[in-house]
């Protein structure tokens, strides 16, 4: 009972939930701006693998974190450029297109990974995306070591959400890609170029992913490892229904299940050793009953995950 | 799609396939033609290759393959292919673990199918219910039900089933009289091939000849129609389907442990449940179908091993190469459907 009450014990935990919980809030940033125009990219898991991958390898031949960073968010946009040349460019249906997607980034990276270091091969060792505290702020008690001791990453998230929602909400360009998303049909009368869009918007989605993917192999492991994306990719998409597609919400709902994932830690220093398979479980189960409990009637962008121009032929 | 444009899709998306896979190996400094004849003659060059290998790696890509099939047809995206096998997998193993001493096989095989097969409908009711009751869509909780499956049956191989010497994650092999039996002497092909043949084709009789099996496609094909015109309970079917989906699925994962590994380990499936979305399009969703494209891709993870030995080729390319295969079936979907118009 003593350790419950251990402080420090309690700030590590909270500092652990936010930085597990940046991949999902960038991630699930982007995935935002994708569904707010209409695209459900179920292919967000390929594309944080693609920029994990994309980080590592910059990161390791430029030496430079920063450049890993940057290389991580160009796979990523370009993991979601191939998807969005089937759903927005063929018109194919997004559910299975994105499906394809994150296999396809799940094999492809471990093939390349494989190829360039070998089967087995030991842990890569990474220039590492080092948390930088900010001046003042992380002075703070409790707040500054929790959210201001963080890797750079970090800090972009906290900027992205409110940015993001001035844009979706109080510009001329963000009010046209929610109406892209809302009533295609009526946008596309208006004048609005609906399939170019959708298409940048997919884009900067995966953009973003690639950054979450990012902060994954050089600020939260120091390393690539095959399919350390985990499922953040499908969590995150959930996370945009539990944050009803609002970006500040978003990034609640992000930092909430980033706690949920710490929980593990959490509850092994108080000794709680029920096995730790069992406790990785716990944010799919949570989001799980979150989508069923609360939110699964929360109303999603009109014409997410349909095709348009609309037809009537399947797959 | 008559049947004949479906073979003609089939197999442009099958010439797509392999030309984007020879490209990606030539891409990748590898020979495409050396990979890609280690690739046949480790899959199909000689009937042990056909029969032990293919084969045998076909029947758990058949199996989810009919179970994402019957799903799609209905309009249900049943992306939880993966956790409706792993919780058939669990619970078939739990029984043939347990089953007494001197039980007859007559008994055991049946009854572990049986609950491998409930266990995966169990495992499938989840999304069921929370898309009829609560309105929440299947694609994201089916998935969010897989990584659930996998961490628990990593639980069970590391706690409550770990073998009797406490040391490798994963569980005592399974009995003798829990296998299932070999079905060509000398072989390593199983009863769960057989099983897949028969599953498949009184799936295709059920869809074609019996008016559920029209109640199925009625609602995949226009659910709002089919409640209007047909007075069909859409809700009723869709359970239905779910469910049957899920127990097909969970009998992949209870045929898998009991045909072949006979017993259950961490990462016991290589993505089946995935690689199964590819089988069931390549198919055109047909339930025959399926059986040939799951061939085709037990061909493809069977030769997989041949080429990394003989042309370096990293086992993650195969994974890469479904995904190709996938979109070039959508690919080539749409084109045949614009040419139409």
């Amino acid at each position: 009972m003593s350790a419950l009450l251990d402080g420090a014990l309690i700030l590590a935990f909270l500092e652990a939930g936010v930085r597990l919980g940046i991949p999902l809030a960038l991630a699930a940033l982007g995935e935002t701006i994708s569904e707010r125009s209409g695209v459900l990219n179920i292919g967000l898991e390929g594309a944080i693998i693609a920029g994990a991958l994309g980080a590592a390898l910059g990161a390791l031949d430029t030496g430079s974190p920063g450049l890993g960073v940057l290389l991580g968010g160009l796979a990523g946009a370009g993991v979601a450029m191939v998807f969005a040349v089937f759903v927005v460019g063929l018109n194919t249906d997004q559910i299975i297109a994105g499906t394809a997607v994150t296999l396809g980034g799940l094999g492809f990276t471990a093939a390349v990974y494989q190829a360039r270091f070998g089967a087995t091969g030991t842990a890569l060792t990474l220039p590492t995306l080092d948390p930088l505290p900010l001046p003042g702020l992380s002075a703070i008690p409790v707040l500054g070591p929790v959210f201001f001791r963080q890797a750079p990453t970090a800090y972009l998230a906290y900027l992205l959400a409110p940015l993001l929602a001035w844009f979706l909400f109080r510009t001329t360009a963000g009010l046209r890609l929610r109406a892209v998303g809302e009533a295609p049909d009526a946008a596309a009368a208006a004048g609005i170029r609906v399939r170019a869009v959708r298409f940048w918007a997919t884009v900067a989605g995966g953009a973003l992913a690639g950054l979450a993917g990012a902060h994954l192999s050089l600020a939260y492991a120091g390393t690539f490892a095959e399919g350390m994306s985990a499922g953040r990719g499908f969590i995150a998409i959930a996370v945009v229904v539990l944050g009803r597609w609002s970006p500040v919400r978003v990034l609640a709902a992000a930092l909430f299940f980033g706690a949920a994932s710490a929980l593990q830690f959490f509850l092994q220093n108080l000794g709680w050793d029920l096995g730790y398979q069992l406790f990785l479980a716990v944010p799919y189960i949570l989001t799980l009953a979150a989508l069923g409990g609360w939110v699964g009637r929360a109303k999603a962008p009109e014409a997410l995950a349909l095709p348009w121009p609309s037809r009537r032929s399947g797959a | 799609m008559t049947r004949s444009r479906a073979w003609v899709a089939g197999g442009l998306a099958l010439a797509a396939t392999l030309a984007a896979a020879a490209g990606s190996l030539a891409l990748g400094g590898f020979d495409p033609w050396r990979a890609l004849s280690a690739l046949v003659t480790g899959s199909l060059g000689s009937p042990t290759a056909v029969l032990s290998i293919t084969l045998v790696r076909a029947v758990p890509l058949m199996l989810t393959g009919l179970a994402v099939a019957l799903a799609f047809r209905a309009g249900i995206w049943n992306i939880g292919a993966e956790g409706q096998l792993y919780a058939g997998a669990v619970a078939g193993v739990a029984v043939a673990l347990s089953a007494p001493e001197g039980m007859s096989a007559w008994l055991i095989v049946p009854s572990t199918l049986l609950v491998g097969g409930v266990a995966g409908a169990a495992w499938a009711a989840v999304p069921a219910v929370l898309r009829l009751r609560a309105g929440v869509g299947e694609v994201i909780t089916t998935i969010l039900m897989n990584f659930v499956a996998i961490h628990l049956a990593a639980w069970m191989v590391h706690g409550p089933l770990q073998e009797a010497r406490g040391v490798f994650p994963q569980t005592d092999r399974i009995p003798d009289v829990a296998r299932l039996p070999v079905m060509v002497p000398g072989s390593r092909l199983h009863l769960g091939f057989g099983l897949a043949v028969l599953l498949a084709l009184g799936l295709w009789v059920w869809q074609r000849f019996t008016a559920s099996g029209f109640r199925v496609r009625a609602v995949g094909a226009s659910p709002g129609a089919a409640r209007v015109a047909g007075r069909i309970d859409e809700g009723r079917v869709l359970l239905r389907v779910f469910l049957a989906s899920g127990a097909i699925a969970g009998l992949a994962g209870v045929v898998q442990v009991t045909g072949v590994t006979f017993a259950l380990y961490e990462d016991f499936s290589p993505d089946w449940g995935y690689t199964a979305i590819a089988v069931a399009l390549l198919a055109g969703l047909h339930p025959v179908g399926v059986l040939i494209s799951g061939a085709l891709f037990g061909a493809l993870e069977g030769g997989a091993g041949a080429m990394q030995r003989e042309a370096g080729v990293p086992a993650g390319w195969v994974q890469a190469v479904e995904a190709l295969a996938i979109l070039s079936i959508l690919a080539v979907n749409r084109f045949m459907a614009r040419r139409d118009r």
